[in-house]
């Protein structure tokens, strides 16, 4: 099989149990949203997808084969991760730091060749950044920067994309801009999984959503299915308004629970 | 059409490629300058005039055995700090570290002040840089020890610290039970840093650990720009960050401990060079590397023939001048960024 599974996943950080028995098949050209309230283990998710925590029992398979046994380069080449929050250290040029993308498709001491540039080329334009292509990193707007971090997570033209909130602290206008992205990627054959603390932008744009609660799987399916009152509830403590507009059902979240009441 | 133009000459300046020759060229000159600069006060037209008479053994002989080795030690020590420094301001992503903060100079301070101490260096003339050679390489066991295979970046720092302390308080104790004050002057004259009165001996001991301690810091220049977007981005683009960073490592103290070894302890140069020539390749740590190399060389070079040319009873230390030219810098250098940041 391909694509990106983890089965019968348990991870501990600090002797405490993150994540345990959990079970994830990604399919390509589909754009997954991981969700769940903080500490349920999104984030750990998302790095032991990447194989940059080693999980204590269970796997993470990469086309049916353990992640661990998957070449980094290989590895590299197949996956992208962008973490929550990414930091850049030096000021490098736009162009500069799109271009790390394609380090996984470089030999030792090689220089970049016509494939390498088109595919940065391309990752500039999908992501609507040529024209801030000698702009430092450093000096971009919030906007800028999310679409020009994606940008170098697509210059490496990954099969699987792992994106750790990469709508957090964007404006909706640059939300919706980055959502249309990943579903775009989605739509041009790669896997997207999403972390999304955005309940709205979640139901609006993700095809299936992945419910974690308490570094379990809650739930999994299709958006209005996982996101039912009673797992709001029980997952958020959280009540929600549901509606409908042009052909499609969305959620707005409304009110906290009281302790007391929730289940 | 113009937009296009302008943007390969921005590739271009960010390639660091003129940079790159400027900075060669300038070793190559500074390199035959050293020749030419001596405290036997001929100059190079002199020296190849006489050369070419009566005097050609002696001649030949200052340039062979003084000069000359002398000169290569300038370009292999100014490397190794360069080098060193840009190598270690890539992997930890500090613009502040320089070669010394691993411990790796340290130690290779204490290691060859002990030779001296100890009377071994009257023995035999080389105890002295194996000392320091042996005192180096035990600083990055210790460290090893300490931080282990998976060591993160703090606990690198934080133990490179520790020893520094200890290396510094050791060299300390051996100056307070020295037993006379010519062995002091001895020691003191030794720490202060120089490149006079080498020889071939000194340049065949750490020209080989200098250069494999390059190659291994070169070797991972793409390893430090992918680490620009932090350690987890770096290892999911495809490095083993682990073994980055201890190659990273080791390369520095091979190639720092060597020339502390032969020299003495020469500040500064790690760390303003880097830092003056990061702009020039539009930041990247990779090709700041090579740059860094050639930019040490430079500096070392020039300082040292700038000691040699001025009027002094005493010939200046090497590592006294380029304090005194880098903490100044480095003071401007903080000013400037306290404005740009304001």
């Amino acid at each position: 099989m391909s694509g990106l599974a983890a089965e019968r996943l348990m991870v501990t950080l600090g002797g405490r149990a993150v994540l345990s028995e959990l079970d994830l098949a990604l399919a390509s050209g589909r754009l997954v949203g991981l969700i769940g309230p903080n500490g349920a283990g999104k984030t750990t998710l998302l790095r032991a997808l990447a194989g940059l925590v080693q999980p204590a029992h269970g796997h993470v398979l990469l086309d049916g084969k353990p992640l661990a046994e998957t070449p980094r380069k290989l590895r590299a080449r197949r996956i992208a991760y962008l973490p929550q929050g990414q930091r850049v250290d030096w000021p490098l040029s736009v162009r500069r730091l799109v271009e790390l993308g394609r380090l996984p498709h470089l030999e030792p001491w090689a220089i970049p060749g016509g494939p390498d540039r088109a595919a940065v080329e391309d990752a500039l334009r999908a992501t609507e950044t040529e024209a801030l292509g000698e702009r430092a990193v450093t000096a971009l707007s919030g906007g800028e920067r999310a679409r020009v971090l994606l940008a170098r997570c697509l210059a490496g033209e990954p099969q699987i994309l792992l994106a750790d909130e990469p709508v957090a602290g964007l404006d909706p206008y640059h939300a919706l801009k980055v959502m249309e992205l990943l579903a775009a990627r989605a739509g041009a054959g790669v896997a997207v999984l999403v972390v999304l603390h955005d309940l709205a932008l979640a139901v609006r744009f993700c095809e299936t959503l992945v419910l974690l609660s308490e570094g379990r799987l809650e739930a999994a399916g299709a958006p209005m299915e996982v996101l039912s009152p009673a797992r709001l509830a029980r997952s958020y403590h959280i009540r929600a308004q549901y509606g409908e507009a042009e052909g499609r059902a969305f959620l707005v979240p409304w009110s906290r629970l009281d302790p007391e009441r929730r289940p | 059409m113009t937009a296009a133009v302008s943007t390969t000459q921005a590739a271009r300046r960010e390639h660091g490629g003129a940079a790159a020759l400027a900075l060669g060229a300038a070793v190559a000159l500074l390199f035959l300058a050293s020749l030419a600069v001596g405290r036997s006060g001929l100059g190079l037209v002199t020296l190849l005039q006489r050369a070419a008479g009566e005097d050609a053994e002696t001649i030949a002989l200052i340039l062979r055995e003084i000069r000359l080795p002398r000169a290569i030690l300038g370009v292999l020590v100014g490397m190794a700090l360069g080098l060193a420094g840009a190598a270690l301001q890539g992997l930890l992503r500090n613009p502040l570290a320089e070669p010394g903060l691993i411990g790796a100079s340290g130690a290779a301070a204490l290691g060859a002040v002990g030779a001296l101490y100890f009377g071994l260096s009257s023995l035999f003339a080389l105890a002295l840089p194996l000392g320091g050679l042996a005192g180096a390489f035990l600083a990055v066991a210790l460290l090893y020890a300490i931080a282990g295979r998976e060591g993160g970046v703090l606990t690198l720092i934080l133990a490179g610290i520790a020893l520094n302390s200890f290396t510094a308080a050791l060299t300390a104790l051996l100056l307070n039970l020295a037993p006379s004050p010519y062995a002091v002057q001895e020691i003191v004259h030794w720490l202060l840093g120089s490149l006079a009165d080498r020889s071939f001996d000194q340049v065949w001991l750490a020209g080989p650990f200098i250069l494999a301690g390059a190659v291994l810091m070169l070797a991972d220049g793409r390893a430090l720009d992918a680490l620009a977007l932090g350690e987890d981005t770096a290892e999911s683009l495809g490095f083993h960050l682990a073994a980055v960073r201890w190659r990273v490592i080791l390369g520095a103290a091979m190639a720092v401990g060597a020339a502390v070894s032969v020299t003495g302890v020469i500040g500064f140069v790690g760390l303003v060079v880097p830092h003056l020539l990061r702009p020039l390749v539009g930041y990247r740590p990779s090709a700041l590397l090579p740059l860094s190399a050639l930019g040490g060389a430079a500096l070392t070079l020039a300082s040292d023939i700038a000691l040699r040319l001025l009027p002094s009873q005493f010939e200046l230390k090497l590592g006294v001048v380029t304090a005194l030219v880098g903490a100044p810098f480095f003071l401007f250098l903080v000013l400037k960024l306290r404005r740009s940041v304001a």
